[in-house]
């Protein structure tokens, strides 16, 4: 049976009411296994800022502005390392590069027949793991004119609720036993172990993230102002030459 | 200019908004510019993830090498245990993400009250 929202799908202009409808389908579509797993990495997200000197509304603030949670994290790292802005934003960047992709992939999905540009530049904000997984597995699901406001509704409340989360764990962290407080410290890299493991595309990837973490407590002692962009130099370029050695084998 | 290395209340965000925001939002609304311009399959594409793949590795690592705050008091062998033990954990019940962390947890909070002679 069409739900009255089909029946409306190809109306020359959609409503507002039927744009809110789907919007909080949105909403409703973002609250799911990988929403829970990602809440519970911004738990210890939000131990690591208060341990490294952010204020509560720095880190509310960092959390809604920069929203990738590796960017955050490789953030707080340069801080921490006493590292200067322009460094810290190459690191962050280094990061960052998968965002780009990542949009790439998500565009002609998202895209209405008559999407505005601005509006997609405003969504591709959206944009991490956890809601680019979420609307690669349902978006074809949303008839297209509302694709947007769906999307804009898995984003925001997703944004909204890990703020409001890393709002009440800043402030309950300090009172918390030492056994607790160290469990949550563990969240943030056994997440990022397990997810980044999984999010790897080819074998390469699974090769430059071995080398990362032998690599990076390494560099760590050897070169400490530069440790984060030498290891991922280093360990990117050989996993880069691994990819072009194996493909050259495959060809031949 | 290190983030305090201006004791103005607006220095800190403005650090965020350099470093974090728009080192972040330039890959999204270049991944927004080149549309559908751009192949997933690409060389140069490979390289530059295997680079951000390696850094936020080494990120991982040096949370769990040198930590800080309250972690740091567990030893390096318990806290590289543990974090194997869930990676192998993750790996054998079918790449759960939920049960490497369940995992890692469980070894970490036994060791530390083993430790502490409560068992």
């Amino acid at each position: 049976m069409p739900s009255p929202a089909d029946s409306h799908s190809d109306a020359p202009d959609p409503d507002f009411s039927t744009r809110l409808k789907w919007f909080a389908r949105g909403c409703r579509a973002a609250m799911s296994v990988p929403a829970l797993i990602l809440a519970s990495s911004f738990v210890g997200f939000a131990a690591l800022a208060l341990e490294a000197g952010f204020t509560l509304a720095q880190t509310v603030f960092m959390t809604g502005i920069v929203w990738a949670l590796p960017a955050k994290v490789v953030l707080i790292g340069a801080v921490l390392a006493g590292n200067g802005i322009a460094g810290a934003a190459f690191a962050v960047a280094l990061s960052s590069v998968r965002l780009a992709p990542m949009v790439v992939v998500l565009l002609p999905e998202l895209r209405g027949p008559r999407t505005r540009t601005w509006v997609l530049y405003l969504l591709s904000h959206f944009v991490a793991v956890t809601s680019w997984v979420i609307a690669l597995e349902q978006i074809r699901h949303v008839p297209r004119e509302f694709r947007t406001s769906w999307y804009g509704g898995v984003g925001s409340s997703l944004v909204v609720l890990n703020m409001i989360i890393v709002a009440l764990v800043y402030m309950l962290a300090q009172n918390l036993p030492p056994l607790i407080s160290a469990a949550l410290f563990m969240l943030t890299p056994i997440y990022f172990l397990t997810s980044l493991w999984v999010s790897a595309r080819e074998r390469a990837g699974h090769v430059a993230m071995v080398l990362g973490l032998l690599l990076g407590p390494l560099f760590y002692v050897l070169v400490p102002d530069f440790s984060l962009l030498a290891t991922g130099l280093v360990g990117g370029l050989l996993a880069y030459l691994f990819h072009v050695v194996t493909k050259r084998r495959k060809a031949t | 200019m290190t983030f305090d290395a201006l004791d103005a209340w607006w220095w800190p965000y403005v650090f965020i908004l350099v470093a974090g925001w728009l080192a972040t939002d330039s890959w999204r609304f270049l991944g927004v510019y080149l549309g559908g311009r751009i192949s997933e399959e690409s060389d140069a594409l490979v390289f530059v993830r295997c680079v951000a793949t390696a850094l936020v590795a080494a990120v991982i690592a040096n949370l769990i090498v040198n930590p800080n705050g309250p972690l740091a008091d567990t030893t390096l062998e318990l806290r590289v245990f543990s974090a194997i033990v869930g990676f192998c954990a993750f790996l054998w019940f079918g790449k759960r993400v939920l049960v490497g962390i369940f995992v890692t947890e469980a070894v970490l909070i036994a060791g530390m009250i083993l430790a502490s002679g409560w068992a």
